[in-house]
C-alpha cells in the first residue's frame, strides 16, 4: 500500500467517476504537495487509533461471550496478544509486508528483512521516503493495527480451554510471519495484486486470515468439555456479560471506520474525502444491514430475537462490506452486509453440527462473511474478476490454514495445548491465572 | 414455636416483607434459590443451541414464630405472594425444638 501500490489504486479511482454517486466531475490526480503528504498522514493516524480502539472491541466481546469463570483469562490473552503483534510486526512483519519492489522470490517472498525503520527525528520535505504518500511512521502504525486486528480474531474461537503461553507463542508466529507474508501478496504489491486481486480493507487479507488461524486451531484444539453430548446434542454455555459484549460488538462497529476509511489510503484530494466519506457511510449501513438480517433471521428460526447472534451479524455486515466499501451504493453496502448476517446465523449452528466449538462466532464471523465480501467486490466493482477473486480466496486459505496447522501441532507436541480437564472445569481464571474477574460474584 | 418455610417468586418478596412486619413478625431468614415444581424447567436457544432451564430462580424465607402465630402468617405469606399463575411457590409448617438469642441467652419465644 505504499507509493509502488498506491498507484493502481489511484487509476482504480480515476475510473470510477462512472460508478460513484458523489463523483460527478474527474478527480484529478492529487500532486504531491505537503498538504496532501500531512493530511494522507493524519487519515493513517486516526484510522489507526480507531482501528487499535478495536482491540477494545474485541476484548469486551469475548469477555462478555465467555463464562465468568474465564473472563480474566480472555481479557489477559487480548491485551497480550496486541501487545505482542505491536512488537513483532515491527521486529519482523512489517518489513516482510512491504518488500518495496524488492523480493527474495518475486512476488511471494520479501527481501527486506529486520525490524521497521520509521523517518528522522524533524525529517524535512525532501528527505521523507514518500513524498507522495504519508509519513512513514503514520503508515506503519496503521498497518500494524490491522495485524493486532487479525490476532484477535483467533482469540475469540479457541477461548475457555486454550493455554496461555501456547497461545501467545502462535499470536507470535501469526502476527510476525503468516499475516504479514500472505499479506505481501496482495498489499506489498506481490502475485495476488500483480494478478488484478482486489481486497479493499481486507475481508480477505485480514478477517478470512483470522479465520482460518482460528478454525485450524479448533479443529486441532478441540470443543469445550460438554459442549457436545454422544447424542449429537449441542449444549448451549450462555455468556457471561451481555452488555459487554454489546459494548464491544459497537466499538469494533465505531473502530472499522478507521479500518474501512483509512484504507482509502489517501485524503489530499476531493475525490479522495469524498470516497473516504462513501466509504464510512457504506461500511455504516453494512453493519446495520448484517445486524438487522440476524435480528429477523433468528425471530423467524428461533421465535425469539438472540442478541448474541444480531451482534455477530454486525459483525458480520462489516466483515462483508471490507473487501469493497467503495463502490457500491448505501442500498448494495445494506444488501452486502444483510447477506453477512444471514450467513451468521446459519453458519453459527451449522458449526455446531460439525462439532467444531467458536466460543464467540469468530469463524461464521471473520471467516465466511469474510469469504461472501471477497467475492460481493465483483458485484459492484466492474475491474473485479470472480475467479482472480475465487484463486486468491483459496490460496490464502490454504497458506494459512496449512501453516497455522503446522504451528499448532509443533506447539501441541512440544508443550501441549489445552488445559488440564480439570483446570477446564474449575476455570481458567482461577486455574491458570489465580484471578477471577468477578470474585465477589456467586459462581454461575 | 413454628418454623414457617416459604419459597416464593423473588419480585414478590419485598411486599411479603411489609405485609409480614405488619403483623408483627419481627424477623426472617431469606435466601435466593433455585429449583423446581409444578411449574418445572423451560427451554431456550443460546446460538441456535436449545438448552433446559430445569430450576427456576425464587427466593426461600425461613421465619420462626410463636405457633399462636403460624396460620396467620401461612395466610399472610400465601395471600400477598399470590399471582394466580403457575410458580407462584410452596409453604411448609415443622415444628421448632429450640430457639436461642446468641447475645443475651434468652431461649424459646423470648428469644424470638
Amino acid at each position: 500500500m505504499k507509493l509502488k501500490n498506491l498507484l493502481p489504486i489511484a487509476a482504480a479511482v480515476a475510473v470510477m467517476p462512472s460508478l460513484g454517486l458523489a463523483q460527478e466531475a474527474e478527480v484529478p490526480a492529487a500532486v504531491p504537495t505537503d498538504v496532501v503528504w500531512i493530511l494522507n498522514s493524519v487519515l493513517f493516524l486516526v484510522g489507526g487509533f480507531l482501528v487499535m480502539w478495536m482491540g477494545a472491541g474485541f476484548a469486551m466481546l469475548e469477555a462478555g461471550l465467555v463464562r465468568s469463570k474465564n473472563v480474566t483469562m480472555q481479557l489477559t490473552k487480548n491485551v497480550a496478544l496486541f501487545s505482542l503483534a505491536a512488537i513483532f510486526y515491527y521486529l519482523i512483519g512489517y518489513n516482510l509486508m512491504y518488500p518495496l519492489g524488492t523480493w527474495s522470490i518475486d512476488g511471494v517472498l520479501s527481501g527486506i528483512w529486520g525490524p521497521g525503520v520509521l523517518e528522522a527525528v524533524g525529517v524535512s520535505a525532501d528527505a521523507v521516503d514518500d513524498y507522495a504518500y504519508a509519513a512513514t511512521g503514520s503508515d506503519f502504525f496503521f498497518q500494524l493495527m490491522f495485524c493486532a486486528a487479525t490476532a484477535s480474531i483467533v482469540s475469540g474461537t479457541l477461548a475457555e480451554r486454550i493455554k496461555l503461553w501456547p497461545f501467545l507463542i502462535f499470536t507470535i508466529i501469526l502476527t510476525s510471519i503468516i499475516y504479514p507474508l500472505q499479506a505481501s501478496w496482495k498489499w506489498g504489491g506481490g502475485f495476488l495484486d500483480e494478478m488484478g486481486f482486489l481486497d479493499f480493507a481486507g475481508s480477505t487479507v485480514v478477517h478470512s486470515v483470522g479465520g482460518w488461524a482460528a478454525l485450524t486451531g479448533a479443529i486441532i484444539l478441540g470443543p469445550r468439555l460438554g459442549k457436545y453430548g454422544k447424542d449429537g446434542k449441542v449444549n448451549a454455555f450462555p455468556g457471561s456479560n451481555l452488555t459487554l459484549a454489546t459494548l464491544g460488538a459497537f466499538i469494533l462497529w465505531l473502530g472499522w471506520f478507521g479500518f474501512n476509511g483509512g484504507s482509502q489510503l489517501a485524503m489530499g484530494s476531493i475525490g479522495d474525502v469524498a470516497d473516504v466519506s462513501r466509504i464510512f457511510s457504506n461500511t455504516n449501513t453494512a453493519a446495520a444491514g448484517g445486524a438487522i438480517a440476524a435480528l429477523i433471521m433468528t425471530q423467524l428460526l428461533y421465535k425469539k430475537v438472540d442478541l448474541t447472534m444480531v451482534l455477530n451479524g454486525a459483525l458480520a455486515g462489516l466483515v462483508s462490506i471490507t473487501a469493497e466499501p467503495l463502490t457500491p451504493t448505501l442500498g448494495e453496502a445494506t444488501i452486502i452486509g444483510a447477506v453477512g448476517g444471514i450467513i451468521v446465523v446459519f453458519a453459527v449452528p451449522f458449526l455446531d453440527k460439525l462439532k467444531i466449538d467458536d466460543v464467540v462466532g469468530a469463524i461464521p464471523v471473520h471467516l465466511i462473511a469474510g469469504i461472501w465480501g471477497t467475492i460481493a467486490v465483483v458485484f459492484t466493482n466492474p475491474d473485479a474478476s470472480l475467479m482472480t477473486q475465487i484463486y486468491s480466496i483459496v490460496v490464502v486459505g490454504i497458506f494459512v490454514s496449512v501453516a497455522s496447522a503446522i504451528v499448532w501441532f509443533i506447539l501441541k507436541a512440544v508443550m501441549g495445548i489445552r488445559v488440564p480437564e480439570e483446570d477446564e472445569i474449575t476455570g481458567l481464571d482461577v486455574a491458570e491465572l489465580g484471578m477471577e474477574a468477578y470474585p465477589e460474584f456467586s459462581k454461575g | 414455636m413454628k418454623l414457617i418455610i416459604a419459597a416464593i417468586k423473588p419480585f414478590k418478596l419485598e411486599e411479603v416483607r411489609e405485609a409480614l412486619t405488619a403483623i408483627g413478625v419481627r424477623g426472617m431468614m431469606v435466601t435466593e434459590i433455585k429449583g423446581f415444581g409444578s411449574q418445572s424447567g423451560h427451554t431456550e436457544i443460546y446460538r441456535g443451541a436449545e438448552y433446559a432451564v430445569n430450576f427456576v430462580p425464587k427466593v426461600k424465607l425461613e421465619i420462626v414464630v410463636p405457633a399462636a402465630m403460624a396460620d396467620q402468617v401461612v395466610e399472610t405469606i400465601s395471600s400477598t405472594a399470590k399471582t394466580g399463575k403457575i410458580g407462584d411457590g410452596k409453604i411448609f409448617v415443622l415444628d421448632v425444638g429450640q430457639a436461642v438469642r446468641v447475645r443475651t441467652g434468652e431461649t424459646g419465644e423470648d428469644a424470638i
